[in-house]
């Protein structure tokens, strides 16, 4: 990949000729091709909305189901609206500490994003300013854990955090997960800060600034969207994490959201709507979050991953 | 928190300290090298998750690899490794090129083509266990009878209910990934294409393919070694059934030791699991030529 643009990250650069109006019709490509270009993409068309078939049935039926009641749900056609539509499924999760799920979620998804981003960020800087033997082997011990299912050591991590008497805490989440969103963040964050002019630190070296103060005040600024993407990734991963909440955690209190879907199918199992209501309320966050940002969400997500 | 000492002379030489890195150093070597060295050391012992731990020779490993479970659970980790490959890779390629033209309309359809980024894997498997119910699910309700059938307790069927819902759930992040990559082609080329007289088809495999070639690496390196974590989704979605027809790898480990009180095998499956992750990694970086990471190290 050509390093060509860098920050500010998403280019609006695009691929295709804008405004350019097709006035050649008919589809002589033959092939289910992206953009288009020259004249209307009728096959690629085809397979976008084909694509969008498949996103939003799945999605439709489960908000419809959610919204109907058992007897509801047990007679009338799946794939049709609720002729009396209820919220009685909504409240009933609800009741069931929904609230204190999302809060758990919330602390271990903040309490393990924000410090590894912090450690992930003065690694970064280190590897790609400074130099020796240290850090390379450092920055290649990362690279290796990228390279390996972390997963494959829950054992152990297990047992640590029993011996430690952590077991079905918070903290044992955070924890873990603060070190296997290391990786990657690292990488990501000295891909860009290596696009950083080595006159910027040299001028601000010669004022007399600290490593510290180059940091915070200089490729902080300048990794801007590589910090933002490396954050929602990880706050992605972490919300959405189900193996260490299931291995590291056993009681309501220290529950967190994916878990507590699983916990209440099994609860609710013969109550598909409750089910599926409890699977909207947990996602629902995310997508107020997406309506609102949608652009920084994906752009973020895109910077680090595409250079 | 340590800053550096800045009291060298060849300022304009002298880097951070290293002790930047420690933290995160520190954090990894806790939680994921110890824990790497841990899982190797527990595929010789003995142990049940709560008692004592005893050193127990090669007997996991006897266990492990005399096991036909385990050489089940291999192939199943390859088949849906290979399958949700070829569906997820040409999918997320031509969507992620798709996407990332300049029109309204396919804009406004990208929105939604993102949605499923945000859900959890448990949500995406109960969801589908709705959906794929024989008789309140999807095919009856679109009237369509082949869609009715026992999807999940079919063992010839579910390998391949597991591989669209994981596509479902992860085409859409490979998708993100290609439609950046595509962004960052220089218009110039496709200008300079369109001149010669190239057509879109012509076009997609002269400029767009090659241009890509790291952002395919990319992408199919998170999709492959990411098919080994494919963990919740089928947890949740078939609990590893019916039978043992996609009880994964990964899934095995966790069945192995947390279900059936096997620590020193599960261990041994790990390291099973690593090994694999591992070769695979390697393999990709060799099949994308140099090591991108290690150049731009020597340059920096």
């Amino acid at each position: 990949m050509a390093s060509t643009t860098q920050i500010p990250a998403p280019p609006a650069r695009r691929t295709a000729l804008s405004n350019k109006q097709g006035h050649k019709h008919g589809p002589r490509a033959k092939r289910t091709k992206g953009p288009g270009r020259f004249r209307p993409n009728y096959l690629g068309g085809l397979g976008g909305w084909l694509w969008l078939a498949i996103i939003i049935v799945p999605i439709y039926y489960v908000v419809v189901t959610s919204l109907k009641n058992q007897a509801g749900f047990f007679t009338s056609n799946p794939m049709m609206p609720p002729t009396e539509p209820t919220l009685d499924n909504y409240k009933l999760v609800l009741d069931n500490d929904f609230a204190m799920y999302f809060a758990n979620s919330l602390i271990v998804t903040v309490g393990s994003v924000v410090p590894a981003l912090f450690v992930s960020f003065m690694a970064a800087y280190a590897i790609v300013r400074g130099k020796g033997r240290f850090l390379t082997w450092t920055n290649n011990t990362f690279l290796l854990g990228l390279a390996i299912p972390l997963h494959a050591t829950i054992i152990p991590i297990y047992w640590m955090i029993t011996k430690a008497h952590l077991y079905d805490t918070l903290l044992a989440l955070i924890l873990p997960s603060i070190a296997f969103a290391i990786p990657i963040s690292v990488l990501i964050l000295s891909n860009f800060m290596r696009d950083v002019p080595n006159e910027l630190f040299e001028s601000m070296r010669l004022d007399g600034c600290s490593d510290w103060a180059m940091m915070w005040r200089l490729a902080l600024p300048m990794t801007r969207p590589a910090v933002v993407t490396v954050g929602i990734y990880n706050a992605l991963g972490v919300w959405n994490g189900f193996l260490f909440p299931l291995i590291l955690t056993q009681s309501p209190s220290t529950r967190v959201l994916p878990l507590s879907l699983w916990t209440f199918q099994g609860e609710f199992s013969v109550n598909i709507p409750a089910v599926l209501a409890s699977v909207v309320l947990a996602t629902l966050p995310l997508l107020v979050i997406y309506v609102m940002a949608r652009r920084q969400l994906l752009s973020g997500l895109t910077a680090g991953f595409s250079k | 928190m340590s800053t550096s000492t800045g009291s060298s002379r060849r300022v304009l030489e002298k880097g951070p300290s290293g002790w930047l890195a420690a933290p995160a150093l520190v954090f990894f070597l806790l939680f994921a090298i110890i824990p790497l060295f841990g899982v190797l050391f527990l595929s010789f012992t003995k142990w049940d998750g709560l008692g004592e731990i005893k050193l127990d020779g090669l007997s996991s490993w006897t266990t492990v690899l005399t096991d036909p479970v385990t050489g089940n659970a291999l192939w199943v980790t390859a088949k849906i490794m290979f399958f949700s490959f070829i569906v997820q890779a040409p999918l997320s390629l031509l969507l992620g090129v798709f996407t990332s033209a300049s029109q309204k309309y396919r804009a406004a359809l990208a929105v939604l083509y993102f949605v499923p980024l945000l859900l959890s894997s448990a949500a995406v498997a109960i969801a589908y266990k709705a959906l794929l119910d024989p008789n309140f699910g999807l095919g009856p309700g679109l009237g369509l009878p082949f869609l009715a059938q026992d999807w999940l307790g079919n063992s010839d069927l579910v390998l391949f209910v597991v591989v669209f819902v994981i596509a479902w759930q992860f085409v859409p992040f490979h998708t993100l990934i290609y439609q950046g990559g595509v962004r960052q082609i220089p218009a110039s080329l496709y200008e300079a294409a369109q001149i010669d007289g190239a057509g879109r088809v012509q076009q997609f495999f002269a400029i767009t393919l090659p241009q890509l070639k790291y952002t395919i690496i990319t992408s199919s390196t998170l999709m492959v070694v990411g098919s080994l974590a494919y963990f919740d989704l089928v947890f949740v979605l078939t609990g590893g059934g019916p039978g043992y027809s996609t009880r994964l790898l990964p899934l095995h480990m966790y069945l192995t030791g947390f279900k059936a009180n096997d620590m020193g095998a599960a261990s041994a499956l790990g390291v099973i699991l690593v090994v694999i992750g591992l070769a695979l990694a390697l393999l990709l970086q060799r099949l994308g030529g140099k090591n991108r990471n290690a150049s731009q190290l020597e340059g920096a």
